[in-house]
């Protein structure tokens, strides 16, 4: 496989403080590579690095091969990215034109945005919400949304920061179960980020521990967590210990 | 009572029989109040946006200028550009003491630090990550901005009614600057003190009442289309 966006000699440094040091990292066309580490490991930077939304202190990015010189990323070459966060962050306006906003931006055709965001409402599940100010929802349908939101757009690259935290088990568990069924259909490539073992299992081909701004074992997912490296192994070892 | 009613029934008649006078102070009030607020609102909005959002040396000085600005007399808005316009003063060539341009002046002083404050606040109670959220959406500077607008109208409406409260019921700078001359810059409320001043508590109430019908319906309009859409 080739890779989307590759990263090289990647550095962000926040008042002389090193964020995030990554020599290299590749993510490759169709994955789900899943990023874990503790808080303050440096995967938000990550994410907004790779989702060219923050220029990096230093080093090169590569999208399709083709390096992103200037501090701000070209806007044709952002558009072909899609972000989901944690926090819904829906606008105070109704669902449907939540969904549509990315659509609307890009000046799609009027009847182009209404068969698109009519396709995701319905494969979230989120159609009879359609009308209903999105500031009203619950947070299983607020988080439906969000994602409704970054899919419609028909990312190239998806970027999720940790989407499913905040639901409770059941509504989690249903809407992975739809995201994986959507993210197969659809082939997107994406970095999944998450503290939660479970969803990086079901949904990750790769996984990237992060700690301390650095890329401590990458390879795939079953592989880290079987046998995670020396570096790796205290968080992911606390992690199976909890589990067992 | 029978004041309040005589005033109420003066205030009718001067509308139903087309005063001359009134009608021309009233056009003049509106006229200086709206082209006020509307310069406050041009300068305001965008100070208040970029002082809400951006980070740079001396923004917390600047901001306490205008919360300052927010409570400034009236009559100390007046005093400065009194001494500014004067024919001696600095500004004095430009003639423009004892016109309604003086008087529009007085009156961006005193909303300007208004709109520009709430309009600043709004902003900087915005989610850092929604910042993010719209940018990762794909938008524009423009397209930015423009979300950002729409997310807040709600704060820039009540910056915008807050600041026309204040234009519509500033008196002191706009006798002082303006001179309440009859036929050129008299208002409403220069109007209403002079009615007082003269003993005529039922044109004084009589005026009032058309001020307060005034504030009352564009109050109600600005309110009307904060509030659009904020159902379901």
């Amino acid at each position: 496989m080739t890779a989307l966006v590759r990263l090289e000699n990647i550095e962000v440094t926040v008042r002389d403080k090193m964020i995030l040091s990554i020599p290299s990292l590749e993510v490759l066309k169709g994955e789900v590579l899943g990023v874990m580490g503790p808080n303050g490991a440096g995967k938000s930077t990550l994410l907004k690095t790779l989702a060219l939304l923050d220029p990096p202190s230093q080093g090169k990015i590569y999208y399709q091969e083709e390096q992103i010189f200037n501090t701000q990323a070209p806007l044709e070459l952002r558009r072909k990215c899609a972000v989901a966060l944690q926090q819904s962050l829906l606008l105070d306006t109704s669902v449907y034109q939540n969904v549509a906003i990315g659509l609307k931006l890009r000046k799609n055709k009027k009847s182009e945005i209404n068969k698109k965001v009519a396709y995701w409402l319905d494969a979230f599940n989120i159609t009879h919400l359609a009308k209903k100010n999105a500031h009203l929802l619950s947070g299983g349908e607020a988080q439906r949304v969000n994602l409704a939101r970054a899919m419609v757009l028909e990312p190239e690259f998806l970027l999720l920061d940790e989407p499913f935290s905040a639901l409770d088990f059941p509504t989690k568990l249903q809407l992975l179960k739809d995201f994986k069924q959507i993210m197969s259909q659809t082939g997107t490539t994406a970095v999944f980020i998450s503290h939660d073992l479970m969803e990086i299992k079901y949904l990750t081909h790769r996984l990237a521990i992060l700690m301390d701004g650095e890329i401590k074992q990458l390879a795939q997912t079953a592989a880290v967590l079987e046998s995670p490296n020396e570096a790796a192994t205290p968080f992911i070892g606390e992690w199976k210990a909890f589990l067992q | 009572m029978d004041l309040l009613l005589e005033g109420l029934k003066q205030a009718f008649n001067m509308f139903i029989n087309g005063d001359p006078e009134i009608w021309e102070i009233t056009l003049r009030t509106l006229k200086v109040s709206f082209t006020a607020i509307f310069i406050s609102m041009m300068i305001g909005i965008p100070a208040g946006i970029f002082l809400g959002l951006s980070r740079f040396p001396g923004r917390r000085i600047l901001l306490v200028l205008i919360n300052i600005g927010m409570g400034l007399p009236p009559v100390v808005a007046g005093l400065w550009i009194t001494i500014l316009l004067w024919r001696s003063g600095p500004l004095g060539d430009l003639a423009l003491l004892f016109t309604p341009t003086a008087i529009i002046l007085a009156q961006v002083i005193v909303s300007l630090p208004i709109v520009t404050g709430l309009t600043s606040t709004a902003f900087q109670q915005l989610d850092e990550k929604l910042l993010l959220q719209i940018k990762a959406l794909g938008a524009t500077k423009i397209q930015f901005f423009i979300i950002l607008m729409k997310e807040t109208k709600l704060a820039i409406f009540a910056a915008i009614i807050a600041g026309f409260g204040r234009v519509m019921a500033e008196v002191g700078a706009a006798m002082m600057v303006g001179g309440n001359i009859r036929g050129e810059t008299r208002i409403l409320t220069t109007s209403i003190v002079m009615e007082v001043s003269k003993g005529n508590f039922d044109v004084a109430l009589a005026l009032s009442f058309i001020l307060m019908g005034i504030a009352f319906i564009i109050t109600f309009t600005l309110t009307f289309l904060q509030q659009r859409k904020r159902r379901i």
